[in-house]
């Protein structure tokens, strides 16, 4: 926010700095509601503490021998240094690897990485050449991910924003409870994908396992192949032109338009039939239950 | 949380007490209470392997007098042993309390087990023609080289490096379960049973005997029950997620086969590899990637699904 220093800022307690930089302006209209980044504020993009960094300043770090926190504070090094392009190899399936990176970087991983890969982030372009394990990219909030291989269970859970995408298979529950940003599959998804999802856009270009999008409050969820079964509230929307403008856009991005377009899609949303879409209050629920 | 891992190498022998000891190891962060091994070497023709536990790690800091109460245990076990007309062609004790006999008979093997676990404290890890089912406290270093299994030979074997939470840290809890009286069937898995005790009542009332109170001994006894009724290691497979409530991804093996299934939700994980030698399964890539450094392709199974291997 406006008026406000990297000193002040980092002698904050954690709630003081949420609150100055806008994070969490509660404006109570009978229900809770939260707005993130009010467009009408002078905004602040970058963290305070985020190192500047030059994407033509270059970094390879062989893991060979590493521990998954020796590498995590040899990347920070190396950021805080103002490489821009960090090379990670042989992997080779570590753990929590380059988990809340908030400034822009270049991330390449030459190899897989295991669970909670490049979670939590904000801002930087990862690739990956392998596969990743379960939960790569929760809840990350802006930037690109890109995985060559497949992917595990919980792909994308809690996104915020930020285009996730896996070229390969992933496994069940993808973009559960997502609030945002798009999550983008080129083979199939397993059970509860867009499970409580919130918003957001999730493509698959492949098919998805049951009760694809059960218990979704918003968003959008868009099947290529085939959908074993729908979950509780996800109902069927008609594709429009708007929809295949945006698919055709972030698939020839990526590189997966299927060979057939995007006209046979099927476009899964929420039903709202749930009992939480009523406006009222818990109070006036327990009056007239 | 647990890990499992498994690996079955196609129509060819290798050093699988090393492999499954680098996988097991990878996996010790999930679960550092204790470690087991069920690998399968060259079948014995006409004999038998059988793996006898004879007392508990803590029975063993209970004092002096144990020594005695454990010596005579052995002693009965042998003597049951000659009882039942089974010759011991050799004898190994990597630990004081678990022992490994390699005997011939030519009598009912489950009438010989069941007389041998009447025995107080003692139990029979396992029993088959190809089986070695080692598990102890420790992690799988400790474990493998305590037992000695860093040269052993076989086609394929699947672990467990357990956390405990339904029952307490011990060798009766820890994993592979044999799956008694069958031969060289042994079982690990990652989850929670919630139907554990109406499952187990039912499976009682059949006569099958329950060795502690950790929810994946039924899966042991259920593959067990299924095979005694000719039901093959696949639809065994196939009706659990059924039949058992809860989440689960279990590993099965028998003497020539490697099997596995995910509950209905796919709540725990295993990551696949398979090329046209070797299929390797872990609950990370991590583990597979201890014995395959190189760069690979891997794929999650699917929620209810059910593959089968053969060696």
């Amino acid at each position: 926010m406006a008026g406000v220093t990297d000193a002040e800022l980092q002698a904050m307690t954690q709630e003081e700095r949420v609150n100055a930089l806008g994070l969490t302006t509660e404006q109570l209209f009978g229900r809770s509601l939260l707005i993130e980044f009010n467009p009408d504020e002078e905004e602040r993009y970058t963290y305070p503490w985020a190192p500047d960094v030059f994407y033509n300043k270059r970094i390879e770090i062989d893991t060979d021998g590493l521990t998954t926190t020796e590498l995590n504070e040899k990347m920070r090094s190396a950021m805080a240094e103002g490489n821009g392009t960090i090379v990670i190899k042989n992997p080779r399936g570590m753990h929590s690897v380059g988990v809340g990176i908030l400034n822009r970087l270049t991330l390449e991983v030459e190899g897989s990485l295991g669970y909670f890969a490049v979670g939590l982030i904000d801002g930087p372009n990862v690739r990956i050449k392998g596969r990743v394990g379960w939960s790569c990219g929760e809840n990350m909030m802006s930037g690109t991910v890109v995985i060559e291989k497949n992917a595990g269970s919980t792909f994308g859970a809690a996104i915020r924003g930020g285009d996730l995408v896996c070229r390969g298979s992933v496994g069940s529950r993808t973009g559960i409870d997502m609030k945002g940003g798009t999550i983008i599959v080129g083979g199939d998804t397993g059970a509860l994908s867009g499970f409580m999802m919130q918003r957001g856009r999730m493509i698959v270009c492949g098919n998805a396992g049951k009760n694809l999008g059960d218990s979704m409050y918003d968003g959008t969820i868009f099947i290529g192949g085939d959908i074993q079964s729908l979950g509780v509230d996800a109902v069927h929307a008609e594709l429009t032109d708007l929809d295949k403008a945006w698919l055709t856009r972030k698939l020839q991005q990526y590189e997966l338009m299927p060979e057939k377009g995007v006209d046979h899609f099927h476009k899964i949303v929420a039903g709202k039939q749930l009992w939480n879409y009523d406006n009222l209050e818990p109070n006036e629920k327990k009056l007239i239950l | 949380m647990c890990g499992i891992a498994g690996l079955i190498h196609k129509g060819k022998r290798s050093n699988v007490g090393s492999e499954m000891t680098a996988m097991l190891q990878a996996l010790k962060h999930r679960g550092p209470d204790s470690t087991g091994f069920a690998v399968y070497g060259e079948p014995t023709a006409g004999d038998y392997i059988m793996r006898v536990k004879c007392a508990e790690r803590e029975d063993m800091e209970s004092g002096r007098g144990f020594v005695e109460v454990l010596e005579k245990r052995i002693e009965d076990v042998e003597a049951l042993l000659k009882e039942h007309k089974a010759t011991v062609k050799a004898k190994e004790q990597a630990t004081a309390y678990a022992l490994r006999y390699l005997i011939s008979h030519d009598g009912d093997t489950e009438d010989m087990a069941r007389h041998i676990e009447e025995l107080e404290g003692v139990e029979i890890l396992s029993m088959g023609n190809g089986l070695e089912l080692i598990k102890d406290l420790g992690d799988a270093t400790v474990v493998s080289e305590t037992y000695g299994l860093g040269d052993f030979q076989g086609t394929h074997g699947i672990g467990h490096t357990r956390m405990a939470t339904e029952s307490d840290v011990d060798i009766r809890s820890a994993h592979p379960y044999w799956a008694f009286p069958y031969n060289d069937v042994s079982v690990v898995h990652n989850g929670q049973i919630t139907n554990y005790w109406i499952q187990r009542r039912q499976m009682e009332h059949k006569g099958h005997r329950f060795m502690s109170n950790c929810d994946s001994e039924l899966l042991a006894v259920y593959t067990a029950d299924n095979l005694a009724n000719g039901v093959s290691l696949e639809d065994s497979l196939r009706k659990s997620i059924e039949e058992i409530d809860g989440v689960f991804t279990y590993l099965v093996a028998t003497k020539d086969q490697l099997g596995m299934a995910k509950d209905t939700m796919a709540a725990k994980p295993l990551v696949l590899y398979e090329s046209d030698d070797l299929i390797a399964m872990a609950s990370e890539e991590v583990a597979i990637r201890a014995i395959l450094p190189e760069e690979i392709d891997t794929t999650d199974p699917y929620d209810e699904e059910v593959r089968v291997w053969q060696a």
